[in-house]
């Protein structure tokens, strides 16, 4: 019987051992795996709030009318009517956040209108195009156009 | 017999080692708690982008608001989302003329004629947000993965810039961010869409070309979209579970 028992030391030296092996698993695990990995997927669930928090550039239509509600007014019915604020006048996000400070710039209207009505093959045949140099000879386009509204001509070129 | 035990030792702490156990029960106690997102349910969304090619005008407008708004390095001339522009000459869908000059950032001047037979057209391209993204199968260290809402976002701060899933994604819609060289990528304008926002590029769409839209708010006019036109995406041989639907898609787009 006594030599059976005498060997119970081994079993706490393995058992020692075993509790070790979990100790060191464990602090080996807390110091390299990031704080919320697993809580969605196999990624850190903070990722997502980093994507989340970046400033953004585009203050959006919502945010344009709120100062300008004449402009909404003033496209209606126009064929410019759906267009954002920001796809002609381009981001202005600090303006909207700081109107006083950051002024808007008026776009060259030669360079922006001709972005998207330069006659080209490759856009829809129903889009309506022109030769710029043919069209406009060099004048600008909103000397006749009305920008908000390019159906409505300038009273001077009527 | 000593020898016996030395090498029991060494395979019962190989084993420790090796096991999953002790991992399981203490998940939950290292997690630590889930971010909270005051305004916006993670849940609550699925992403998704509309693209009617027959709107597209080829302005380059989403690619410039892409640039602006996310940080784009302007040159070289990287992009996440960018157009290009194709000329099929008739009737061969397998060899179209394919260019995108600085990504269409500056427009595309014009280069073919009209009358000659061929059609042509533009298609913009940016991550497709697959719900079953190659890209994030391949990242070794789940740094670029799929969110609950259905946007595939990157992990800056975790990524090794080792670029498996540059070449995973059959889109080409990533590269390398030469100033972080970490792994860059469309992320579906997600700062904004948290903040119920649109995307930059669906903000100054001039044609409403692009539309973004939620596949899990059924008053999304995305669903009367997807059932009124005959759309297709990318690939779809890939079997990457796309979520950017294209009106107009033809045959020879790759």
């Amino acid at each position: 019987m006594g030599v059976r028992f005498g060997h119970r030391g081994h079993l706490f030296r393995v058992a020692g051992l075993f509790v070790a092996g979990v100790l060191a698993f464990l602090v080996l695990q807390a110091l390299l795996v990031p704080k919320g990995f697993g809580v969605y997927g196999h990624y850190r669930a903070g990722a997502l709030e980093e994507n989340r928090v970046r400033p953004v550039a585009f203050a959006g239509r919502a945010a344009c009318v709120e100062c300008h509600s004449d402009v909404p007014d003033a496209m209606k019915g126009g064929r410019h009517e759906k267009i954002h604020c920001e796809a002609c006048h381009g981001p202005l996000a600090g303006h909207a956040g700081d109107p006083a400070e950051k002024k808007a710039v008026r776009p060259d209207s030669k360079v922006l209108c001709a972005r998207c009505h330069a006659a080209n093959v490759a856009r829809p045949a129903k889009f309506p195009q022109v030769e710029v140099a043919e069209h406009a000879g060099g004048e600008a386009c909103t000397t006749c156009h009305v920008a908000h509204n390019p159906g409505m001509m300038k009273e001077a070129t009527k | 017999m000593s020898a016996d035990r030395r090498e029991f030792l060494a395979r019962s702490t190989k084993l420790l080692f090796l096991t999953g156990a002790a991992q399981l029960a203490f998940e939950a106690v290292l997690r630590g708690e889930p971010e909270t997102a005051p305004n916006y349910e993670t849940t609550g969304h699925w992403w998704a982008m509309t693209i009617d090619i027959e709107k597209c005008i080829g302005c380059g407008n989403c690619v410039r608001a892409c640039k602006e708004e996310n940080d784009v390095p302007r040159e070289p001339y990287y992009f996440r989302t960018w157009v290009e522009r194709y000329h099929v000459p008739e009737g061969d869908i397998e060899r179209p003329q394919v260019d995108s000059p600085n990504g269409g950032y500056d427009g595309f001047p014009e280069k073919y004629r009209s009358g000659d037979g061929s059609k042509n057209f533009f298609v913009p391209k940016l991550c497709n947000h697959c719900a079953h993204s190659p890209c994030v199968q391949v990242c070794p260290v789940g740094a670029t993965f799929l969110s609950p809402d259905g946007v595939v976002l990157v992990d800056k701060t975790y990524c090794l810039g080792c670029r498996y899933c540059v070449q995973a994604c059959p889109y080409g819609c990533r590269f390398i961010d030469p100033r972080t060289e970490t792994v860059d990528k469309c992320s579906l304008c997600y700062h904004r869409i948290t903040k119920g926002l649109t995307t930059a590029c669906c903000e100054t769409c001039p044609t409403q070309s692009r539309v973004l839209g939620d596949l899990k708010d059924p008053k999304d006019p995305i669903h009367e979209f997807l059932r009124t036109h005959k759309v297709q995406v990318l690939k779809p041989q890939m079997a990457t579970g796309s979520k950017v639907f294209y009106n107009g898609l033809d045959g020879s787009v790759r």
